[in-house]
């Protein structure tokens, strides 16, 4: 069972259809008690880091989401769950997000087009080659993007995947079972729904 | 590195394709669902559906579409037309449209990008523009005049001018919040001519979000002319696509030649 969590994201019910497409069972919720259970969890996520953390606060769930990836459960973070992650975000004024990731959220350098809108390939590390998230799907691979921010995190060790834009950026970290892309893999085709049937036969282990 | 996207559009009257599909043996070829399963197997970047239905009863029917496809096609997906209110952008959003286009009804009130930026965020938000040549002769010094475009709603039979400079509507439209524009040229609309090059050069060089040429295309070259000379991030397009003259990977086959940055599906062959 995948819980996804209910907090307001717009892309919350294509995450749900394809996590069910690939053979998932989903939990829908945004109740702290049961998050707090899950067996797996998906944070998804469209639009700002600030709103996205007063979303989270307001409904008491960023303790919880601590709590799991702190027990070691599957966690996959989306998009701007993937940037929650991070320890601050520089978006409409610096803030702070959950901490989980020593990093911090920067905006994309000017002199080209942002947000960046479309399909990127991303680059494994060498040491995450043979990662079971990536298991069918070669490295330079491409996934749908939508974002004006990235994450610029401190531990490069826990870079999985690295995208171009202007400049190099995460777009996969990996640490144990946290599990964060900048891309969308809900919307990546073929190669996103196998990066989340991989997601799902981990959660399953 | 981020790849030029191709993007097919579907016009669909009451839930069925309209401007026929010739190329579909052995299936519904009015059938959008379909339609839109086949362009994504065939390495399609993005879909737009754009709705032409009429009637407001028969928007509910654009809603199951959108449902459907959403449950079968992982792309991104777009749908425009009849979208007057952001509850309207909702419904669209909800059943698992990634993006909404809106063309007159945010001409008539702009409030309304500003307004679904807010709700649903920028990148939910594609403006459309539908904008004409304004004939310039050459004044008395013999000194042509810069071109200058203007923005006409209601596009179709009965087209009305707005009197807005598109240059300028594209600009405010960033600014209230619009995460992509849809350029669309009338005088090149149909005409498989290509884009009008000059209107999306300078509308791409002065707004900050992506702007994806419409109207024009007869081959694989005008794309390649569209996102090279004039500098757009994607290109859309109709009839060559639905009257299989091209399809999607002899696009990507052409541009990948010519060092264009494209995508390239597994399976889907040129």
């Amino acid at each position: 069972m995948i819980t996804v969590l209910n907090y307001g994201a717009g892309n919350l019910p294509n995450v749900v259809r394809a996590l069910e497409h690939v053979g998932a069972q989903v939990l829908v919720t945004e109740v702290p008690e049961v998050v707090r259970e899950a067996t797996s969890l998906v944070l998804p996520g469209v639009g700002a880091t600030r709103d996205t953390m007063q979303s989270l606060q307001r409904l008491g769930l960023t303790e919880v989401i601590a709590q799991v990836v702190a027990r070691g459960r599957p966690f996959l973070g989306i998009c701007v769950g993937m940037q929650v992650l991070c320890t601050e975000s520089e978006e409409f004024g610096n803030h702070s997000c959950l901490g989980l990731v020593p990093g911090v959220v920067r905006r994309f350098p000017g002199g080209q087009k942002v947000p960046q809108i479309g399909w990127n390939q991303v680059q494994y590390a060498e040491s995450m080659r043979s990662h079971p998230l990536f298991a069918h799907i070669p490295s330079g691979s491409e996934f749908y993007f939508v974002h004006s921010y990235y994450c610029d995190v401190a531990d490069p060790s826990l870079v999985a995947g690295q995208t171009t834009y202007g400049l190099p950026f995460p777009s996969v970290l990996i640490r144990d079972q946290l599990i964060a892309t900048q891309f969308h893999p809900e919307k990546s085709g073929t190669c996103g729904l196998q990066l989340l049937r991989n997601f799902v036969l981990l959660s399953e282990q | 590195m981020l790849t030029r996207r191709i993007i097919p559009c579907l016009d669909v009257k009451a839930g069925r394709v309209v401007k026929g599909v010739s190329f579909v043996n052995h299936r519904d070829a009015g059938n959008p669902v379909e339609l839109a399963a086949i362009y994504n197997q065939e390495g399609a970047d993005e879909l737009v559906f754009y709705d032409i239905t009429a009637s407001s009863d028969e928007r509910q029917i654009m809603v199951d579409v959108v449902e459907q496809t959403a449950r079968q096609v992982f792309i991104p997906l777009t749908v425009g037309g009849g979208i007057r209110t952001t509850d309207d952008m909702y419904r669209m959003l909800r059943a698992g449209a990634d993006k909404v286009s809106i063309n007159t009804a945010a001409v008539m009130n702009p409030q309304m990008i500003e307004d679904g930026a807010r709700r649903f965020g920028s990148q939910c938000i594609v403006l459309s523009i539908d904008a004409r040549r304004v004939p310039t002769g050459a004044d008395e010094h013999d000194q042509a005049s810069p071109p200058q475009w203007r923005v006409f709603t209601h596009t179709g039979a009965n087209p009305r001018p707005t009197g807005l400079d598109a240059v300028e509507w594209a600009r405010r439209g960033v600014e209230l919040g619009a995460g992509e524009i849809v350029l669309n040229s009338m005088d090149a609309d149909g005409q498989q001519t290509g884009y009008d090059l000059e209107l999306l050069r300078t509308i791409s060089d002065v707004v900050e979000v992506p702007v994806i040429a419409s109207g024009g295309v007869g081959s694989p070259d005008d794309m390649y002319r569209g996102l090279i000379d004039g500098h757009a991030d994607a290109v859309l397009a109709a009839s060559i696509f639905h009257f299989r003259t091209y399809t999607i990977p002899q696009v990507k086959a052409y541009l990948a030649e010519r060092g264009v940055p494209v995508r390239r599906v597994e399976g889907a062959t040129a």
